[in-house]
C-alpha cells in the first residue's frame, strides 16, 4: 500500500516560488501524471517526493509515513532520470543490480531479479555491456530496469521519454505503460508532453505557475478543463476561444451567432475544441486561410472577427482558402470562461 | 595522390596559412626539445666529453657523469628530500584541494564564482614578496628548514591548480549520478564511494602528478626556507657555481625526467581538464 499525500508542499528557491502550497492524495497503484510546461513547478514537486529537494513548507506522506525529513534511500521510492543517468562504471547487469547490492540482497536472488527485470525491458542480451555501448532507447529501457528491479512501492519518472526521438518515443510510451501496469507501483510521471500525459495517466494534474491547477481523468481534464489554460494546453490543435456577448436570459451571442450559454451578466469567453465544430447552415461565420489535409481528418484554419479559429473536419469534404464556413459547436461541447480568473463557469 | 591534388586546389593564401603554421609548430618543437636533446646529451657523456671542445650532437651512452653526480656529497639526499616534499604537497593539496572542488562543483553559495576568482588569484601574488615575511614566520613557529613546512608552501603553490581541476572534474560528473544512487539506497559519502570515486580517480590521480611536478620543479621557496634539508632544485642552485659542467647536466636531466615522465603519463588528463577549466 503506497498512497502518497502531499500536504501543504511551497517551495521557494529565494525570492522566486516554485511551488504554491500545493496539496494533492495519489491513490495505491495510480498513475499519476504531472503535466505542465517548462518552468512550472512539476520537476520540483517530483524531486521533493523523491527527496532530492526538501520543501520549504508542508508534508510528504508515503504509505502512512511522514517521509520529508527522511533522504531518499529511506523512502521506499525508485527514480527515473530524464537524462537516465546510468552508471558509466559499471555493466547493465550491474546497474540493475545496483540497488539490490545496496539492499544487500543474496546473489542468487540478485541474478534472477536483474534477468527477469531485463528481458521484460528486452536488453537481456545487453547486460554485459557498458553505458558507452548502448543507443538512447537502450540506455533509457536500463533506467527503467534498475528502477523496477527495486520492486519499489512507488516508483517516479522526470521526463523519462524526452530524450527520445518520436518513433521511439511512441513504442517506448506503449511499453512502458504495459511494464508499469505489472509492476502494481504507484507511479508519478513528469512530462511536458499532452499526448503522453493522455495516454498513459490514470490520472493527469495540471501544474501551472506553481499550482495544481486541475487533478482529473484524462478525459475529464480534456473534455472539461477547469481553467483556460488547461484547454489551451491540452489539446493539439489546441482549444479556440472567442469573446462573448451576453444577450440576456442565457443567451450569448458569438461573432454573430447565438447559443445558449451559462447565466451571467459580465461578457465571458467561448470556447471549443477544432474536432467540435461541423459545418452547418447556421453557425460562426469563419473564412478559411489555411487548409492542411492531414490523411485522417482535415485541418482548417479559419479566420472569426480577426482571430485565428482552427477546425477539424472530415477529410472528404472540400474547402479552399478564402471558402466561407459557418462552423456548429457539437451539442455540449462549448465551454464557457471567465475572462478575469480564467476559470471555467458552468453552463 | 588525391591530397596532391587537394593540395594544388587550394588557393594560395590557404597554403601560406598552413606553411606559417607547420614552421610555428616546428619552431616550437625545437625551442622545446633542443635543449632537452642537448641537456641528455651531455648527460650520458663522459666528463672529458662534456668539458672538451667541440661538442658531440650524439651521447656516448657513458655513465661516468651520472655516477659522478650520483656520489657526489649531497645529492642523494637532496634527491630524497625532494621526492619527500614533493610526496606531501601531492597529499595535502588534493586532500584538501579535491573537497573544495566537489563543493565548488555541487553547491550554490554566495560568491562562488569571486571565490574561484580569488583561488586563482593567489598565484599572480608573487612568491618573493612572502618570502622573508613567511622565513620569520617559519623560524618563529619552528618550520624553519623543515621538509614539512616547505611541503606546506608548495601545497599552497599547487591548490588552485588542484582545486579548479578537480572542481572541473566533478562538475563532468552529472549530478543525477549521484542523485540516482541516492534514490538506489545509497547515502551520501556512499553514492561518493560507489559512483563518482570510480568515475574521478583518473583525474584525481592525474591532478595529483600534477602538483607532485610542481613541487618538484620548485626552486624559489625551497632556496629560502631551507638550509640544511635542500631539496634537489635548491641543492643544485646552491652548488652550480661551484660545481662542475658534468655534474650541472647531470642534475638537471634527473630534475627534468620524473616531471617529463609523470607529464607524459597523464596528459591525456591535462588536455580534458584544461579544456573544461577554460570555462
Amino acid at each position: 500500500m503506497a498512497i502518497i499525500e502531499i500536504k501543504n508542499v511551497a517551495k521557494r528557491f529565494g525570492a522566486v516560488t516554485a511551488l504554491h502550497n500545493v496539496d494533492m492524495t495519489i491513490a495505491d497503484k495510480e498513475f499519476m501524471v504531472l503535466l505542465g510546461a517548462s518552468g512550472c513547478g512539476k520537476t520540483t514537486l517530483l524531486r521533493i517526493i523523491a527527496g532530492l529537494e526538501t520543501p520549504s513548507e508542508g508534508e510528504i506522506w508515503i504509505g502512512g509515513r511522514r517521509v520529508d525529513h527522511l533522504p531518499p534511500r529511506q523512502r521506499g521510492i525508485a527514480m527515473v532520470f530524464q537524462n537516465y543517468a546510468v552508471f558509466p562504471h559499471l555493466t547493465v547487469f550491474e546497474n540493475i543490480a545496483f540497488g539490490l547490492r545496496m539492499q544487500k540482497t543474496p546473489q542468487d536472488q540478485v541474478r534472477r531479479r536483474v534477468t527477469r527485470t531485463a528481458e521484460l525491458m528486452h536488453i537481456e542480451q545487453l547486460l554485459e555491456r557498458y553505458s558507452g555501448q548502448l543507443s538512447g532507447g537502450q540506455r533509457q529501457r536500463v533506467a527503467v530496469a534498475r528502477a523496477l528491479a527495486m520492486e519499489p512501492e512507488v516508483i517516479l519518472m522526470d521526463e523519462p521519454l524526452s530524450n527520445l526521438d518520436a518513433l521511439l518515443r511512441l513504442e517506448m510510451r506503449a511499453e512502458l505503460k504495459g511494464v508499469l501496469a505489472e509492476a502494481k507501483s504507484t507511479a508519478i510521471y513528469v512530462t511536458h508532453d499532452q499526448v503522453e500525459a493522455m495516454s498513459l495517466a490514470d490520472r493527469i494534474a495540471v501544474v501551472h505557475k506553481g499550482r495544481i491547477v486541475q487533478a482529473a481523468e484524462p478525459i475529464e481534464v480534456y473534455r472539461n478543463p477547469a481553467t483556460r489554460f488547461v484547454g489551451s494546453f491540452i489539446g493539439n490543435p489546441p482549444m479556440n476561444f472567442l469573446p462573448a456577448r451576453a444577450d440576456g436570459g442565457g443567451r450569448w451571442s458569438v461573432a454573430g451567432f447565438s447559443l445558449q450559454g451559462p447565466t451571467a451578466e459580465r461578457p465571458l469567453e467561448f470556447a471549443i475544441r477544432p474536432e467540435d465544430l461541423t459545418p452547418a447552415e447556421a453557425g460562426i461565420p469563419a473564412i478559411a486561410r489555411v487548409v492542411e489535409p492531414l490523411g485522417p481528418h482535415l485541418l482548417v484554419t479559419t479566420e472569426v472577427e480577426g482571430q485565428t479559429f482552427r477546425a477539424v473536419l472530415e477529410s472528404e469534404r472540400r474547402v479552399v482558402p478564402g471558402d466561407r464556413l459557418h462552423l456548429a459547436p457539437m451539442p455540449g461541447r462549448a465551454r464557457w470562461f471567465d475572462p478575469e480568473t480564467e476559470t471555467a463557469i458552468a453552463a | 595522390m588525391t591530397t596532391t591534388t587537394l593540395t594544388d586546389a587550394l588557393p594560395a593564401h590557404r597554403k601560406r596559412g598552413r606553411f606559417a603554421m607547420r614552421a610555428a609548430v616546428v619552431a616550437l618543437l625545437l625551442w622545446v626539445l633542443v635543449p632537452l636533446w642537448l641537456l641528455a646529451v651531455n648527460t650520458f657523456s663522459s666528463p672529458d666529453a662534456v668539458n672538451g671542445f667541440p661538442k658531440s650532437l650524439v651521447p656516448e651512452f657513458d655513465l661516468g657523469s651520472l655516477s659522478f653526480f650520483a656520489g657526489f656529497q649531497g645529492v642523494s639526499r637532496a634527491l630524497l628530500n625532494s621526492a619527500i616534499v614533493a610526496l606531501l604537497t601531492m597529499i595535502m593539496s588534493i586532500g584538501l584541494g579535491a573537497p573544495a572542488g566537489y563543493a565548488l562543483s555541487r553547491f550554490d553559495f554566495r560568491g562562488k564564482e569571486s571565490f574561484r576568482l580569488l583561488v586563482l588569484m593567489t598565484r599572480a601574488f608573487p612568491l618573493p614578496l612572502l618570502a622573508l615575511p613567511l622565513a620569520v614566520m617559519f623560524i618563529r613557529v619552528g618550520l624553519d628548514d623543515s621538509l614539512f613546512g616547505l611541503a606546506l608552501v608548495h601545497t599552497t603553490l599547487a591548490l588552485p591548480f588542484a582545486v579548479l581541476i578537480t572542481f572541473s572534474l566533478f562538475s563532468g560528473i552529472p549530478m543525477e549520478l549521484e542523485e540516482a544512487a541516492w534514490t538506489l539506497g545509497c547515502t551520501r559519502i556512499g553514492a561518493f564511494h560507489k559512483v563518482v570515486w570510480p568515475l574521478i580517480r583518473p583525474g584525481i590521480a592525474a591532478s595529483a602528478v600534477f602538483a607532485f611536478v610542481i613541487s618538484w620543479n620548485e626552486v624559489f621557496a625551497a632556496s629560502v626556507l631551507t638550509i640544511q634539508n635542500r631539496t634537489l632544485t635548491a641543492f643544485l642552485l646552491q652548488s652550480l657555481d661551484v660545481s662542475p659542467m658534468p655534474l650541472k647536466f647531470a642534475g638537471g636531466f634527473v630534475l627534468v625526467v620524473p616531471a617529463l615522465i609523470f607529464i607524459f603519463l597523464v596528459r591525456k588528463y591535462l588536455f580534458a581538464m584544461w579544456g573544461i577549466a577554460n570555462r
